[in-house]
């Protein structure tokens, strides 16, 4: 499955980015493949409102089976959410962490958003 | 690192001078205007600007007046009442009034509308005898969308971060609209100040409402209590069926105007007679700080 | 009484009270001269998110109305899924997932685009509660009533334009129309301001109360509004405002002394006009002579 992190850099070496909506961008990975691509998401960093709303756009539009990230709104969960997506939540320090963390397992299926409307 | 946000609801409360004297009592912090409609804190602050940057924040759009027919469309459909006609029958975008929405761009049938980035203010980083500033101003007519608050904010928490400071004190808008909840929304604590009158009284109400509704601590300050200290002392009462703790009630005193005159806080100011106002100041800051960082 | 200057087709003289800096009293001031204008008035409370000029007209109220603005609703049968519509949206309320557009009604501006531009004729408009207008009547004198219209922003509710637009175009028929509007010079200052006849800047002589007034004389300017100053609490501060508006050709309009019994009858949410009646007459020749200039536009 394809899988999207969101990431505050370009390789798997890279922190995650807590952020769902304003991320930088997200780094899909094929877990079947191991292949990498990065998926832009600058246009949302500086959105007045909705940032999360069209991250999510975002990601569907991309394919994408999952999504991992640090924290993710209500609007942006329900939007992955109409969309089939998984969503899962980590603390994990880097992208390759939280892949791992993933692939073992340890990462739980989040069923609600985990913060409120915001806009920061 | 802790952030407090000073509102108000109802504007002219002294929560522009109480936030100054906040930035010259703390320790070690960094100070930020979010009040970018009307920001006031930069004239008791004095800031030495470092950085300057400007904001965007959607389009606008503009006629071109050379390609269009006359034909009206863009005004029939516009929402905002932003479109009218000149005298030479084409139509022109009131930018004061367009809110970007983009409808006259998409269906004019001459593709005789342009659609351009709206530059809407700019930001600064500052030097202050009190620490790190950040503050921001709107230009006339932007849209107020919370954009820029949320921006000055996360510029402020990131300087609070790289030179590890303890404490953000933001100065926030008045009203309870969209500028307000992004300068509050994830704080650690917001200290409403308010004044003993039926309007302070009505408009506390609906700002105590709007932080319960975010579920963010707050805490109460009654600012020239003496012109009515028993419907002071009723709000109050309020307040602590909110949950809301009175942290201070501070006297009338022309003092706050006195030392803004001379740029001063009023904790700085020191003017023989000045004492009793100094020392309220002081003690609920004393107290606030401790309700924010424990 | 004499004949005052109409517009026109008639429609109402429109004096609207603003200031950059909030506090500084336009709405003890737009109360105050709808109590001496010695006329039948219409006050408009354009302050929605944070109305109070209610607390001290004390109408008795006749009309309580939900307002509404229009948002988009999706017809799923009809919808595809292009995309178009979100595709469009600049406020990002739509999103396509699960093969059909959702929307987030709370980010919408309600420009009809969606609507507009669907092929499927899929959207239609639905009713979103942003607030409410209460209408009322203050008969202190009942030869010269206060026709009294108040708008109030529903709590979470952004978008304030709106709903001060509706609060200024609720049908009434007095000759002067006074504007109570909020503070600040954004959008929801312009909306209230635009198409008034006359702007009264209220200003404090402080720091803080000249640095907001530039900021919105610099606001009247560019929107092309002839406009007067008031200073309130006159005789504190210094003379830093009255050497501005000297210097750049403002017309200070009066300047109002600060007084304990005035501001202890204010916390009380009193009639200026009942505290001083002294201001009251100062008040009323003010307002005539802004009605009866002969500059225009």
């Amino acid at each position: 499955m394809t899988v999207a992190f969101s990431a505050t850099g370009t390789d798997l070496n890279s922190d995650m980015d807590q952020r769902f909506g304003r991320a930088r961008q997200f780094i899909l990975v094929d877990t079947e493949t191991n292949a990498a691509t990065i998926l832009e998401n600058t246009q949302n960093m500086n959105a007045a409102q909705g940032a999360g709303i069209q991250a999510a756009q975002n990601v569907i539009n991309a394919e994408a089976d999952a999504v991992v990230t640090g924290n993710c709104g209500p609007k942006a969960f329900q939007v992955l959410q109409a969309a089939g997506i998984k969503i899962y939540h980590t603390r994990e320090d880097t992208v390759g962490s939280a892949l791992k963390a993933l692939l073992s397992g340890t990462l739980q299926e989040a069923d609600s958003a985990n913060v409120d409307s915001h806009w920061s | 690192m802790k952030e407090l946000i000073v509102i108000s609801g109802k504007g002219g409360t002294g929560k522009t001078s109480l936030t100054a004297a906040f930035c010259h009592l703390a320790h070690n912090c960094v100070c930020a205007d979010c009040d970018v409609d009307a920001a006031d804190l930069h004239l008791i602050l004095n800031p030495e600007i470092a950085q300057s940057h400007t904001f965007s924040s959607g389009h606008e759009a503009i006629i071109r007046q050379d390609t269009c027919t006359g034909c009206g469309l863009c005004e029939k459909y516009c929402t905002f009442d932003a479109i009218s006609q000149n005298k030479n029958g084409t139509f022109r975008v009131d930018p004061y009034a367009c809110e970007g929405c983009k409808v006259c761009v998409e269906f004019c049938p001459a593709q005789a509308i342009d659609f351009l980035e709206a530059e809407c203010g700019v930001w600064h980083s500052s030097s202050t005898r009190f620490g790190t500033m950040v503050h921001a101003r709107l230009h006339i007519g932007a849209e107020n969308s919370g954009k820029l608050v949320s921006l000055v904010r996360r510029e402020a928490r990131t300087v609070a971060e790289a030179e590890h400071a303890e404490l953000v004190i933001v100065d926030g808008p008045p009203g309870i609209g969209c500028p307000v909840i992004a300068s509050i929304t994830g704080a650690d604590g917001v200290l409403i100040v308010t004044e003993p009158s039926v309007s302070g009284a009505h408009d506390f109400e609906r700002v105590a409402q709007l932080c319960a509704h975010f579920n963010i601590p707050a805490y109460l300050c009654i600012n020239k209590y003496d012109i009515n200290p028993e419907l002071g002392d009723s709000m109050c009462a309020e307040a602590a069926q909110h949950d809301i703790p009175t942290l201070g009630k501070i006297d009338f005193d022309p003092a706050f105007t006195a030392a803004q005159i001379r740029c001063q806080c009023v904790t700085e100011y020191e003017e023989p007679g000045t004492e009793t106002i100094a020392t309220q100041v002081r003690d609920l800051w004393n107290t606030l700080e401790k309700h924010i960082n424990p | 009484m004499p004949e005052m200057r109409k517009n026109q087709n008639d429609s109402p003289f429109t004096l609207a009270i603003a200031s950059g800096k909030g506090g500084t009293g336009k709405t003890t001031l737009a109360t105050a001269l709808a109590e001496a204008a010695g006329m039948a008035v219409t006050l408009r409370d354009c302050d929605v998110e944070e109305p109070n000029a209610h607390l001290f007209v004390r109408p008795r109220w006749n009309r309580h109305t939900e307002q509404n603005r229009h948002v988009p609703q999706i017809d799923a049968q009809r919808c595809s899924a292009c995309g178009k519509c979100a595709e469009l949206c600049q406020f990002n309320a739509i999103a396509i997932a699960g093969g059909r557009a959702m929307v987030f009604t709370e980010l919408c501006h309600s420009c009809q685009g969606c609507r507009r531009i669907c092929p499927e004729g899929a959207i239609s408009d639905m009713d979103m509660l942003m607030g409410s207008l209460d209408c009322g009547v203050q008969l202190k004198n009942p030869a010269t009533p206060i026709n009294f219209i108040s708008g109030k922003l529903a709590i979470g509710q952004v978008m304030a334009p709106p709903l001060i637009r509706a609060v200024k175009n609720v049908g009434a028929a007095e000759p002067l129309n006074i504007l109570d509007c909020p503070p600040g010079t954004s959008c929801p200052m312009i909306t209230a301001v635009r198409g008034s006849d006359f702007v009264i800047l209220v200003t404090e002589p402080t720091p803080f109360g000249l640095n907001d007034l530039e900021l919105a004389v610099e606001t009247v300017r560019q929107l092309k509004l002839p406009f007067g100053v008031v200073i309130n609490r006159a005789d504190t501060g210094n003379s830093a405002v009255r050497d501005y508006c000297r210097d750049n050709d403002i017309a200070i309009a009066l300047e109002i002394p600060w007084e304990r019994s005035i501001a202890e009858a204010y916390s009380r949410g009193d009639s200026l006009c009942d505290a001083s009646p002294a201001l009251k007459n100062k008040l009323h020749t003010m307002l005539h002579h802004i009605m009866m200039r002969e500059e225009t536009v």
